[in-house]
């Protein structure tokens, strides 16, 4: 339905960051760059969100929240991990205390590199992220046409069992447009 | 006549309450120094957040929501057909009682504050709406708009005082920002996003939209005090309406949120003083 890519609303959540990048991400919003010019909202509420920017690696406390703020958020869904920490774990990767980067919890889209990453470099993930939204969010209009709205009701705990794992349809997904654009790479 | 003014208000309230929603953003951006998102931003944001997949915490929000935009519709309606303004207002409190439930149906503590503070606002607002619609009954005789509309002088000319508590609590009603307890437009603040937490996507877009039924509704009234039976009233109402909604703007911009008993006190101190020496003054004038 139309374009959405001119309205992602971010959801920004600080898994285990030493605020570096987390400054970075807010620094996106100040008039020196100004993400609002792109429709970019920096929205506090999972259920309103439509990117998940993580920063950070994740430990064994952030998992459940990472895993759970992105249950929580409606498709269509992306996830950027911003900076080199969310990417891979960082300089903290082999650490006891550090399960590694953000895609050991969920799907991530877009990988942000840099430590701290800079405002220019999340930008140009949000407009990629931006990109992937429209696609799968197509991709979510045809799913209804085809299937009918999928209504879900967070105080039924089984809603989402029947509905199956919200990361199935991540990967039907992937096989799809995600999936030709590796292959289109791939052939290059 | 009144059907078609009806029409006019389902049609064009949305239009103009997102198109002013988008300058709002915009202009507040020019304050701050950045570009801003475009015009038709708002527009952009409601047809994604129906284009999300649907989500509900409890079943009876999506009804809730509903009840609420359809009773603010209602209203307008009802003030643009020139029909009792006393009872606009008292259906228009009736719609944020819905706002109230559905907020509170939720077991989020964030939804349930921004609840109680939604009835706040209300209770702070009420007496200056109420005052509003006993004023221009002294002032015309009758509390219906359409006989209002047709007065010979403007109603702001005897109804100052009136007119400036109204101001004052359309920044309560817009949820501006010192006022803006029971929901917030920054996600960094204390409350996160108070009534509005718990809302998925789609209810979102039906509490925006209501926002601007609702908006163009408040607008109406301040209109109402400017608006005589000369035409040349009508280019001078949209004057002080645009002038009005940048006063919201700069107030919103230039001051820091307050604490809620706070604005009790002053809501309703501005109330007395202005509109209650007004209501002296009118009974012994006439």
């Amino acid at each position: 339905m139309g374009k959405v890519k001119r309205s992602p609303w971010l959801l920004h959540y600080d898994a285990s960051s030493c605020n570096g990048c987390d400054i970075e991400v807010l620094a996106c919003m100040t008039p020196v760059y100004d993400v609002e010019r792109f429709g970019v909202v920096n929205t506090a509420d999972p259920m309103q969100a439509d990117i998940l920017l993580v920063t950070g690696g994740v430990n064994s406390q952030s998992a459940e929240v990472v895993k759970q703020l992105y249950d929580q958020m409606a498709r269509p869904k992306v996830v950027v991990a911003v900076g080199i920490c969310a990417c891979t774990g960082g300089v903290f990767k082999d650490c006891y205390n550090i399960n590694g980067g953000v895609d050991t919890v969920i799907p991530v889209d877009v990988y942000v590199p840099g430590c701290a990453a800079r405002p220019e470099s999340i930008i140009d993930g949000v407009v990629k992220a931006v990109q992937i939204f429209q696609e799968r969010s197509d991709a979510h209009d045809k799913y209804v046409k085809e299937h009918g709205e999928s209504e879900r009701d967070l105080s039924d705990p089984d809603a989402a069992a029947r509905e199956g794992n919200p990361a199935d349809f991540f990967d039907a997904i992937t096989k799809t447009s995600e999936g030709s654009r590796d292959k289109e790479a791939e052939k290059k | 006549m009144r059907i078609a003014m009806i029409i006019l208000y389902l049609v064009l309230a949305p239009l103009l309450g997102g198109l002013l929603d988008g300058l709002d953003r915009r202009i507040s951006a020019r304050m701050q120094r950045r570009v801003g998102p475009p015009v038709l931003q708002p527009f952009y944001d409601v047809q994604k957040l129906f284009a999300k997949q649907r989500i509900v915490v409890t079943n009876s929000q999506t009804f809730l929501m509903i009840t609420y935009l359809v009773l603010m519709v209602f209203t307008g309606c009802m003030f643009y057909s020139g029909a009792d303004m006393l009872m606009c207002f008292f259906v228009l409190s009736t719609a944020g009682i819905f706002l109230y439930f559905a907020a509170v149906v939720t077991d989020s503590p964030y939804s349930y504050i921004g609840g109680q503070r939604e009835l706040f606002q209300e209770m702070c607002c009420e007496p200056a709406v109420l005052l509003t619609g006993v004023g221009f009954y002294l002032l015309e005789d009758t509390f219906e708009t359409a006989k209002i509309v047709q007065a010979d002088r403007s109603a702001i000319v005897a109804l100052p005082g009136f007119f400036a508590a109204f101001l004052f609590i359309l920044t309560i009603k817009m949820r501006k920002s010192p006022f803006d307890e029971s929901t917030s437009h920054h996600p960094h603040q204390e409350l996160v996003k108070g009534v509005t937490t718990e809302l998925g996507a789609s209810n979102l877009a039906l509490f925006q939209i209501t926002e601007w039924y609702e908006n163009i509704l408040m607008l109406s009234v301040i209109a109402l005090f400017i608006i005589n039976k000369s035409p040349w009233s009508i280019p001078a109402a949209i004057l002080v309406v645009l002038a009005a909604y940048f006063l919201e703007i700069l107030i919103d911009n230039t001051s820091a949120r307050m604490k809620s008993g706070k604005m009790l006190e002053l809501s309703w101190a501005v109330t007395i003083a202005a509109a209650g020496v007004n209501l002296l003054i009118l009974i012994l004038v006439r």
